[in-house]
């Protein structure tokens, strides 16, 4: 497994291939359909905030607050990404993502943007909800959490050795399309 | 709290937070099979990892604690209102016990009231038997898998598939095709053939309710099952759609009459978070036996 530590330079993210397994570690930042679409329709991130060489993970977390009022998260897996495929392209060029994790992939402009900009596509797996709340080890903050509802809001997770796989890279290249088409010809030779 | 409350409760518990005996050895024999080495056997080992600290932990699986589906066979003369007066509150108590996540909305206002109650939530199947025992299933089927499940009327033109088993064999494996690894495979596939619409998915849907292992006793839905899940695992999805040897783990397929006009062939998706189980209850409402 390549570690990956964040923030990432471009070098790194350019190094990752597809079916390149990783071990995140750093700060992660939870985002999914509300976030998404107030930053396209030209929503800014709370003063101070920058997303540059990180990364944005597809959650809806369960956290809850213990009795000293600290954030706990029970529940942390991915959430289907394509909803976000109308905006993620502009959001990686805009906020200098350098990766997104989430699960199921992206279509054909967030690869164009993936190699424009130099950022991949991490797979997490889906369901594994109490192997993924075991990698976060702190909640620093919760931004938008009165507007867009808990599930909705951007979490700031401290993260250590979360598992993904590469499964669309800065070079064009997509294993969800090559799967897809593999399992096409396959099929077709079973009919 | 009454007694029958408390035992639905304990199954929601149960059900929410470990799989089944047959459903953990289908994946533990997967990762068996898979390549050493590879993304899908890590993937599997996540998976279960997952299983053992969401039993361990006693928290959900999945953080989509799904559908709610109870199937009760119930005998003759059995108060049904109070059966579901106690199924509501044994949902309601488990939702705030945190076993399921408030995870039911108003599909007009978009309102979520974090009880799980409301229309078609939970959702009680009654069937009446010449038996005294009161046996109650309940299945959560989690959002990612159902949005892959798919219904085909036959004939199919595109592809080309007729009103017959080759032709049913056909839009059974288009589904998969479809479905890649966004239902969160491996997957189990429910299948009913026949039927009007709804019918014939609440049929697909209750083939979820036999073990993997078990096999059809009708010899031709049997070759069919057999037949799908082992050309699936040939067309290298794989777990998570990551490439693989383990794209399902189980296919069943049930038929019911139709009416001449139609043939529909119904495809429900179960993922890899198979949360099933069942008991059966004493008069009293006390669990007398697992069934799974
Ligand atoms: S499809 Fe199943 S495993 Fe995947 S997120 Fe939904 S409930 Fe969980």
């Amino acid at each position: 497994m390549t570690p990956l530590k964040v923030p990432i330079d471009e070098s790194t993210i350019r190094s990752l291939k597809v079916g390149d397994a990783v071990s995140i570690s750093g700060t992660v930042y939870t985002g999914r359909d509300r976030v998404h679409k107030f930053l396209h329709d030209g929503g800014t991130l709370p003063q101070g905030l920058s997303l540059r060489g990180g990364i944005i993970y597809h959650c809806g977390p369960v956290v809850i607050q213990d009795a000293d009022g600290q954030w706990k998260v029970t529940a942390a897996g991915p959430t289907t990404s394509i909803r976000e495929e109308p905006y993620q392209a502009q959001i990686i060029r805009d906020l200098g993502l350098r990766a997104v994790i989430g699960k199921g992939g992206m279509g054909d402009q967030t690869l164009a943007a993936c190699k424009e900009f130099g950022c991949v596509y991490l797979h997490a797996i889906g369901g594994a909800a109490q192997v993924l709340a075991e990698c976060v080890t702190q909640v620093s903050n919760v931004y938008f959490r009165e507007e867009f509802g808990s599930p909705e809001a951007i979490w700031e997770l401290q993260i250590v050795n979360f598992p993904a796989v590469v499964t669309m890279d800065s070079h064009g290249r997509s294993l969800h399309a090559e799967v897809l088409q593999a399992s096409q010809e396959a099929l077709a030779r079973h009919l | 709290m009454s007694q029958l409350q408390a035992s639905l409760l304990d199954l929601i518990r149960r059900t929410s937070t470990e799989v089944p005996d047959d459903v953990n050895r289908a994946i533990l024999d997967s990762l068996e099979r898979e390549k050493k080495g590879t993304i899908a056997e890590s993937a599997l080992k996540i998976i279960d990892q997952n299983i053992g600290l969401a039993k361990q932990k006693s928290q959900p699986l999945c953080q989509d604690t799904g559908s709610i589906l109870f199937y009760v066979d119930c005998p003759v003369g059995m108060d049904q209102l109070a059966f579901e007066e106690a199924a509501h509150a044994a949902v309601l108590e488990a939702t705030q016990k945190g076993f399921l996540r408030q995870n039911s909305v108003n599909s007009l206002t978009g309102v979520n009231d974090g009880t799980n109650l409301g229309p078609g939530s939970p959702t009680l199947h009654f069937h009446q038997h010449r038996s005294e025992t009161i046996a109650v299933r309940l299945v959560l089927k989690g959002g990612g898998c159902e949005n892959v499940g798919a219904q085909y009327s036959l004939p199919h033109g595109p592809l080309k598939a007729g009103r017959d088993l080759p032709g049913c064999r056909k839009v059974i494996l288009d589904a998969v095709l479809q479905a890649q690894g966004k239902g969160c495979g491996p997957g189990i596939l429910g299948v009913c053939i026949g039927g009007d619409r709804s019918t014939s998915y609440e049929f697909s849907k209750k083939q979820f309710l036999r073990t993997l292992p078990d096999r059809n006793p009708d010899p031709a839905l049997d070759e069919l099952e057999q037949d799908v899940l082992n050309t699936a695992n040939e067309l290298g999805i794989g777990p998570m759609g990551f490439g693989g040897k383990t794209t399902l783990l189980g296919v069943k397929i049930c038929a019911i009459n139709r009416l001449p006009a139609s043939f529909f062939v119904s495809v429900s998706y179960m993922c890899w978070a198979f949360r099933r189980h069942g008991v059966t209850l004493a008069p009293s409402g006390e669990i007398t036996q697992w069934l799974y």
